[in-house]
């Protein structure tokens, strides 16, 4: 008897339970709510701090740090670093955007990301007394559009995207994205193309002549209606190993980040495509929810130091938005790696990447329907 | 249950004071834990269903049927659909292969017969993504498949079997055939082979024999191995994702990306509630014929 | 009976199917070179640096302290559960209930799980994995346990109330034993789907303490060296040693019985 009452009523309650946890913490999910933080409002850090009291965890993607980083600012800032990794944004911010306390202090994520974390109020405006260092960077890294004035980013890497291609296996060099979408029979099923949504839209996009920021459904439609018609001449969607089909051969010309493709390999090249591309930047940012935000900003400031910034652009052959540090790299690397040769007027022929807010959602529908078609 | 005979109320209720410790000592604990961590995580769920996604992802407590009508949209009923179809097509392939498997395994000696089921799980036991990568590696360009067959001279340039849905359906298959094999097993292990030569002296053909006889009776294993086949590949994500090469979309992965990528948490658990419904018409199918066999 | 013939071609397709790529896996382990492609020569180099990548150990730490403990949770829970459900109710809800979570979808769980842990605010670590391994695993340790019950002979406690015993002391002194073989296989299944478990953890582990099987697949996303088929080697080894003594061990304390 008691067994049955208990049971019938047992559902309605764990709804009704469901249902009022959900409710109450509506209360608190300030996460869309909020308008973005203005600088004023940012707690005041202290800028002596004791850093061996604190620790910094970073989370940055695989190989883009030296390996050595921990030991040096072991040495440098007196604190343990702790490396953890992402494979891409959207991993990263799939935790950081989770509600949950992920144990993160200092993020790398790209440019138009940052500038979405911010809005939805989880970054730390940054304190520029305890980043001097700041004043490295080019001016144009200062100004770039989804954060002027490094309010909540600071700039780490920027470069653009294009093709990166074999030229033993190319019978000529690709000069457009029209080349990458429809390739030359050598090439047709040894194509990759990146998984990410803005940059899987982008070689079409720009095929077309449109802006990487359009919001418009004509344009988009188009824009699918390329990207479907290359897709069966496409060996795979990849963000992160297209580097090394490459060098194996199973592919012949991809989509690649210009700093993650292999040029120190003396058959590969890359080219930025004659229509454009894009001007993409990683930032790094301190999360809100760090306790360890000196410790963060200190670790910001160790990066852009000149000597240090250069040695990491030297480690992983990306561009740095140090005018210093690039100065200081080694001439030969420079030579021997033509992306690293593009000047900071050269990056800004690109089109910076901005997050598109309630729009970005018709980028991941293009995606979407890009990916499922057969 | 037999109590030695009670008499005054004080006892009675003494036991059922008892009875009622007991339960609670026995089902309470286990009971709470899943309501904490299984019915309200799933009421949350479902609760999202009916709330929107916030500007950068969040969640808007707002009631709207949005979700639902866009679960309609074709774009989705076709990923629904096609995911249907993969994970079908595998669970037959993986019937196909498995009911002989279990049939023949059932037929060996004592000894052979644990040798054979352990070789059958013992795969399983190497982590389950290694195993794709291991297919990947099958399966590329510079393969092993391809480069036998090239060394053989069967083709002259390699075939493309990598990064397609024919891969999806054979990584689904190999992860999930022993889950096939292993309850057929057990469903054929139990008949009465007298049954079988009482039909076959009647004069019915091996054939006639397998329709009329074994397969009815071992109906029930079969649908229970369909079943243990069908419910992981059905929501997978991971082996699209690896052998498809970014080229196919399953519900898993269209669930994964609401999650992890677009941010849609009340999309998502549309999605997910999608997912289960169609899951559980097909289990109340799966207990309504086993209680017909 | 006549057997066709035919009936062999499945059944070595089936075996070759699945070994095929084991047997590559553990070859190519040997591999003195880095492609996974060509086999350079014997070597066992890639153990070597398999035994040294500080994240692998890390992991694996990490799984068998989730696995150990959800375990252990899922063992008590699972067991007092499967008995309240043999012996203190005949509801078939709460039957259901139990098994639920072995036959819901691991990944709607999954979800299910990250929603609540972000609703309640909590920090994400190796604790919201176990917390989730748990789920399960008591699901299935129930499962088996409820075999081993259910038309089981029950005279040894009725015998044992009838002396005056209460159910406590019956559970504890006479179930509980006859119940061992049911919740050591419990346990043991729980511990191996936990020690696997992907797609729970990846949804649910922070960044800072990834399991196992959260570390393998970056590693395959990342593109890998034959180092990847040496840990492949090495778990297929200790899975394989695991059982055979697990088989001698039962067939050692059921001659002993």
């Amino acid at each position: 008897m008691s067994r049955t009452r208990y049971t019938r009523r047992l559902p309605a309650a764990v709804l009704a339970a469901g249902l009022a946890l959900a409710v109450s913490a509506c209360g608190g999910e300030a996460a869309d709510s909020a308008a973005p933080v203005t600088a004023a409002s940012a707690a005041q850090l202290d800028p002596n701090a004791d850093l061996s009291k604190q620790s910094i965890t970073i989370s940055v993607w695989e190989g883009y740090t030296p390996e050595d980083l921990p030991q040096r600012i072991k040495d440098n800032l007196k604190t343990t670093l702790k490396v953890t990794e992402h494979a891409t944004n959207e991993d990263i911010m799939a935790k950081l955007t989770s509600g949950a306390d992920t144990g993160l202090d200092v993020a790398f994520v790209s440019g138009q990301y940052a500038q979405a974390l911010n809005e939805a109020g989880l970054l730390e405006q940054l304190s520029p007394e305890l980043i001097p260092n700041l004043a490295n960077l080019y001016p144009e890294a200062k100004e770039l559009s989804y954060d002027k004035g490094n309010v909540f980013s600071v700039p780490y890497t920027w470069g653009t995207t294009g093709i990166c291609y074999r030229t033993d296996l190319m019978k000529t060099a690709p000069t457009s994205w029209n080349d990458l979408l429809d390739p030359p029979a050598e090439a047709v099923k040894k194509v990759t193309m990146m998984t990410t949504e803005r940059w899987l839209a982008l070689p079409a996009i720009k095929a077309l002549g449109y802006s990487v920021n359009t919001r418009s459904d004509e344009e988009l439609a188009k824009v699918k209606a390329k990207l479907e018609e290359a897709k069966s001449k496409l060996l795979k969607y990849e963000d992160v190993t297209f580097g090394d089909m490459l060098k194996s051969g199973e592919a012949v010309m991809v989509e690649a980040w210009d700093g993650w493709c292999p040029t120190t390999e003396k058959n590969i090249e890359f080219v930025v495509p004659k229509e454009g591309s894009d001007l993409w930047v990683d930032t790094m940012v301190v999360l809100k929810s760090s306790k360890n935000k000196e410790a963060g900003h200190a670790f910001i400031n160790y990066i852009l130091d000149p000597k240090v910034h250069s040695w990491a652009a030297e480690n992983i052959l990306y561009k740095v938005p140090n005018k210093a540090a690039m100065d200081a790299m080694n001439p030969k690397l420079k030579a021997e790696n033509a992306p690293l040769q593009m000047t900071p007027s050269d990056l800004l022929k690109g089109e910076s990447i901005i997050d598109l807010g309630e729009d970005s959602a018709k980028f991941t529908r293009l995606a979407t329907e890009v990916t499922a078609k057969q | 249950m037999t109590r030695s005979a009670v008499s005054g109320a004080s006892a009675r209720s003494r036991a059922r004071r008892s009875r009622a410790l007991g339960r609670l000592v026995f089902l309470g604990p286990g009971l709470i834990y899943l309501l904490v961590l299984l019915l309200i995580p799933l009421a949350l769920l479902i609760s999202f269903t009916v709330f929107r996604r916030g500007r950068f992802g969040g969640v808007i407590y707002e009631v709207t049927g949005q979700n639902f009508t866009r679960l309609f949209d074709p774009l989705y009923l076709e990923i629904l659909l096609g995911s249907l179809k993969l994970a079908t097509i595998a669970t037959l392939i993986a019937l196909l292969i498995g009911y002989p498997t279990a049939y023949l395994i059932a037929q060996l000696p004592r000894k052979w017969k644990t040798i054979a089921l352990v070789a059958i799980v013992l795969p399983f036991w190497t982590n389950f993504l290694i195993r794709i990568y291991a297919w990947i590696i099958l399966l590329s360009g510079p393969g092993l498949v391809n480069s036998t067959l090239m060394d053989l001279g069967l083709i002259d340039k390699p075939l493309e079997l990598l990064y397609n849905q024919g891969t999806i359906v054979t990584g689904l298959i190999y992860s999930y055939l022993p889950l096939m094999v292993l309850p057929l097993y057990a469903a054929i292990e139990k008949l009465d082979p007298q049954l079988r030569e009482a039909s076959a002296n009647l004069g019915a053909s091996p054939a006639r024999t397998f329709v009329s006889v074994t397969l009815p009776l071992t109906l029930p294993g079969v649908l229970t191995g369909c079943l243990f086949v069908f419910v992981p590949s059905f929501g997978n994500f991971i082996i699209p994702e690896l052998l498809g090469g970014g080229r196919s979309v399953m519900v898993g992965n269209l669930i994964r990306d609401q999650f992890l990528k677009a941010r849609d948490w009340p999309f998502g658990s549309t999605l997910a509630l999608a997912l289960i419904a169609v899951l559980i018409v097909l289990l109340l199918l799966q207990a309504w014929s086993a209680r017909r066999a | 009976m006549r057997r066709s013939r035919l009936l062999y071609v499945p059944f070595w397709a089936a075996y070759a199917f699945l070994y095929t790529p084991i047997v590559v896996l553990v070859v190519m382990s040997f591999n003195a070179g880095e492609s996974p492609y060509v086999y350079e020569g014997f070597s066992l180099d890639w153990y070597g640096v398999l035994v040294q990548n500080a994240k692998i150990r890390e992991g694996l730490v990490n799984t068998l302290v989730v696995a150990v403990g959800s375990t252990v949770l899922a063992t008590v829970l699972g067991t007092l559960l499967a008995v309240g459900l043999a012996r203190h109710t005949r509801s078939r809800t709460l039957d259901a209930l139990s098994v639920l979570p072995a036959v819901l979808p691991d990944l709607v769980l999954a979800i299910g799980l990250l929603v609540f842990y972000a609703t309640i605010k909590s920090t994400l670590g190796l604790h919201s994995v176990l917390l989730a391994h748990t789920v399960f695993g008591m699901a299935f340790v129930t499962a088996v346990v409820r075999t081993r019950l259910t038309g089981a002979d029950t005279s040894l406690e009725e015998a044992s109330r009838d002396l005056g015993a209460t159910p406590f002391t019956t559970f504890l002194r006479v179930t509980l034993p006859q119940l061992a073989p049911g919740i050591t296989a419990g346990a043991l299944l729980a511990f191996t789907l936990s020690i696997d478990e992907f797609v729970i953890a990846y949804f649910t582990a922070a960044p800072t303490t990834p399991t196992l099987p959260i570390v393998i697949y970056s590693m395959v996303r990342f593109g890998v060296t034959p180092e990847i088929n040496a840990l492949a080697t090495l778990l297929l080894l200790v899975s394989f040693t695991a059982v055979i003594v697990t088989q001698r061990m039962t067939r050692l304390t059921e001659s002993l019985s």
